[in-house]
């Protein structure tokens, strides 16, 4: 009885009570077993699968990666042909994945920006074709809408020989859109370099301007003096080489067309899917931005003498931004995903030169792993970017 | 006060770390099962006692290639490597209806059968060497001999597939008819633009609507596509050129030597047949033949069906409910217009060569 209270006495950190009635050590033990429990699992699928892979002799490992891949892949980035080996062919796909996932993300937002908008557009027939745009795009399975625009693409064009020109040197047919393309002069590193600067000195100007807007109250036309800095500078600079300029008209050549730039039916269906699909929400997401900030914020802003212009830039888009930013983040890694349908439509993205390579190898394990890594890397990332950008709008309290 | 409630305190923690120590037991007991059952993970149930006692036959086929495998206008699956699973099924299971098929894209297909969702994978797959040795499956048999061709329409005035240079070419992904593609061309140092599309009916209809010059397949997938799909049939010309050799066949899983086995002479009782003159309406006739050849094969003498572990008139079930290679040659591939050319038996000329049972 005496050494009860001594006990009790003891400061909780003195304690070297390595008995479970010490709460501390038995939260350890809980983790050990709990992290040894889901180890055990890990290793009982990982040993149970090599071992099966083993018995029935199928291949493992990465090794095939060096070997020469031999499938055909209809649009690449970069040089490719059949003869190059299956890291090239997947980083192929990887790259066209890319492609049309970051056109996807910011033709969406420009998209979806402008029908968010529409919505809440005073003008009926306006907002209204907006929200039937909206219910129509977002209730309808994507690869339905994939399939749709693929196959508009390639029964409503005619054939590369019948191709309809709208314009000199473009041509519409099944086989995509046919554009000239702008061919590289040696002079052209100079106009991208006064570009650059042109664009670093529209910064400096904006941040002077600033500066002495704070200071004095006085203004400046930064809009107007940033366009002049960022399109006039490589514009002169252009002129002053002496505006070397050619451009490569696609041209029929037996069956299809041969040089130019071309925009075949499935990425153009695909990015017009994906575009379409995410921009009806994304709407709903900057409507309901704009609908969160308060309607005082408006009076109170034009009550100090802003413009509407002014309060919508300066005090009510700050604002929504910061409803907006999060649920936009997931509708940029939705698209991104979604991109995968690409294989029902044939464009060759990541999932599809993936899928093929796994069968022609027969290592679907590792097809999966290369898929699953792409994907979370790329997700990750817009992730990352996002949660930097949404920090970087976060009201600042001072 | 203090004191007590911390005696108090103390004695609920101790019960409640008892409790917790029985949970931790459980979890150990868990994690200790899960060990055992980790250790003999490989044996396997042999792939005859699993069909056997689950009363059906699961088999891989093609999602749609009238002539081998495509459901008819009842839903009923037909064709030639349809047969060959209902011969398997007839001969294990006595019923040549105890199949359930399982349609596969190209892409599927060797999934599908390495992972233990078919038992057979009968889908116009070609026997090649890296698939023999890499993928865990054992092809048992040579059912179609086939080579790879090119279809193109009429219209486009195309002779020969030496003169395709920089045309767009339709074609299925995950196949030997894409690699052989690209050998083709650069072997003939042409340039080509790939269309790769996954489901058959999406890339004949892409050929079909004009989104590619030219659909390239194994000659009687391109006779098969022309008849069933083509609106006009005439409209299309299958090239004289066929540039690959395609030997399509069944495959099992890899180390189920006795299933192979089965599947191998399931196979080669509906070609013996042919050579022995039994048909399904003719066998019945045949059951008391003193020809010794046809006494072995209905299962009168001998007893070939048990050594494989199945019945003893295991071909007579094949040939009376399915019936023998030519007629299920003459029931699915002749209306294609395809002549029997070198799937003949190798006494009229062919390479179609049946092992002898006995």
């Amino acid at each position: 009885m005496a050494s009860r209270p001594q006990v009790a006495r003891r400061p909780p950190t003195a304690g070297v009570n390595l008995s479970l009635n010490n709460p501390t050590i038995r939260a350890i033990l809980y983790q050990i077993v709990v992290v040894g429990a889901v180890g055990l699992v890990i290793w009982y699928l990982v040993s149970n699968t090599i071992e099966n892979l083993e018995t029935r002799r199928i291949a493992t490992g990465f090794g095939f990666l060096d070997r020469e891949a031999g499938l055909p892949i209809g649009e690449s980035l970069i040089p490719y042909s059949p003869a190059d080996t299956y890291a090239r062919a997947l980083f192929v796909g990887l790259l066209n994945t890319l492609r049309v996932a970051l056109i996807g993300i910011v033709l969406a937002t420009l998209l979806g920006t402008i029908v968010g908008i529409a919505r809440l557009s005073s003008n009926w027939l306006v907002a209204q074709a907006a929200r039937v745009y909206v219910e129509m795009l977002r209730n309808l399975p994507l690869l339905l809408q994939l399939l749709f625009w693929w196959t508009l693409f390639r029964d409503l064009f005619p054939g590369p020989r019948q191709a309809l020109a709208p314009l000199p040197g473009v041509f519409l047919s099944n086989r995509g859109v046919q554009l000239p393309a702008i061919l590289w002069q040696p002079g052209y590193g100079y106009v991208l370099g006064a570009f650059v600067v042109g664009v670093g000195a529209a910064l400096a100007v904006r941040r002077w301007a600033k500066r002495r807007q704070a200071l004095t109250g006085q203004q400046f036309p930064v809009l107007w003096t940033s366009l002049a800095l960022i399109f006039g500078v490589p514009g002169i600079t252009f002129l002053a080489i002496g505006a070397p300029f050619a451009l490569e008209r696609p041209e029929l050549r037996g069956f299809n067309f041969a040089g130019g730039m071309t925009l075949t039916p499935e990425f153009a269906a695909l990015l017009i899917g994906l575009v379409t699909y995410t921009a009806a929400f994304i709407a709903e997401i900057v409507r309901s931005g704009i609908l969160a900030v308060n309607q005082g914020q408006w009076e109170a802003a034009l009550a100090l003498g802003l413009r509407r212009g002014q309060v919508l830039r300066l005090v009510v888009l700050p604002q929504a931004l910061r409803v907006i930013v999060p649920p936009t983040t997931s509708q940029y890694l939705n698209l991104t995903k979604n991109s995968s349908l690409a294989v029902a439509i044939g464009y060759p993205d990541i999932v599809s030169v993936a899928n093929t390579t796994l069968n022609q190898t027969g290592q679907a394990i590792e097809g999966i792993a290369i898929i699953m890594a792409v994907y979370l890397t790329i997700s990750l990332s817009i992730s990352a970017f996002m949660n930097w950008y949404n920090r970087h709008i976060a009201l600042v309290e001072r | 006060m203090g004191q007590e409630r911390r005696v108090h305190a103390s004695g609920t923690t101790f019960i409640t770390g008892k409790g917790d120590m029985k949970y931790l037991g459980l979890v150990a007991a868990g994690a200790a099962l899960m060990i055992a059952t980790a250790a003999p993970a490989s044996a396997q149930q042999s792939t005859l006692d699993a069909v056997k006692s689950k009363g059906f036959l699961q088999c891989g086929v093609n999602t749609g290639l009238p002539g081998f495998s495509a459901p008819d206008s009842q839903g009923v699956w037909r064709g030639l490597d349809v047969d060959l699973c209902r011969a398997v099924a007839a001969a294990v299971l006595g019923d040549a209806n105890k199949v359930r098929f399982t349609p596969l894209t190209a892409q599927q297909r060797f999934t599908a059968l390495q992972s233990g969702e078919v038992d057979i994978l009968s889908r116009n797959t070609t026997w090649t060497m890296s698939r023999d040795a890499s993928l865990g499956i054992d092809f048992v048999g040579v059912n179609f001999y086939d080579g790879q061709g090119f279809m193109v329409p009429r219209k486009l005035g195309v002779k020969s597939a030496k003169e395709l240079n920089g045309a767009s070419v339709c074609v299925q992904p995950g196949t030997t008819t894409e690699l052989n593609l690209t050998d083709y061309f650069r072997a003939n140092n042409m340039q080509f633009t790939p269309v790769v599309i996954e489901k058959l009916e999406e890339v004949t209809g892409a050929y079909f609507a004009g989104r590619c010059d030219v659909y390239t397949t194994d000659v009687s997938g391109l006779a098969s596509t022309r008849m069933a799909q083509a609106p006009n049939p005439n409209d299309h010309v299958i090239l004289p050129e066929v540039i690959s050799k395609e030997p399509l066949g069944p495959s099992v899983r890899q180390g189920d030597d006795r299933w192979a086995d089965i599947v191998k002479w399931s196979f080669y009782a509906m070609l013996e047949a042919e050579e022995l003159g039994l048909t399904s309406k003719n066998i019945d006739e045949h059951m008391n033949s003193q020809n010794p050849a046809i006494q072995r094969f209905v299962g009168a003498t001998g007893d070939f069906g048990k050594m494989l572990g199945i019945d003893n008139k295991w071909a007579y079930n094949i040939i009376k409910q399915v019936g023998n290679y030519a007629e299920s040659y003459e029931r699915n591939i002749a209306p294609l217009g395809i002549e029997r050319g070198i799937n003949k038996l190798w006494k009229d000329g062919g390479l179609m060569y049946p092992m002898p049972i006995r």
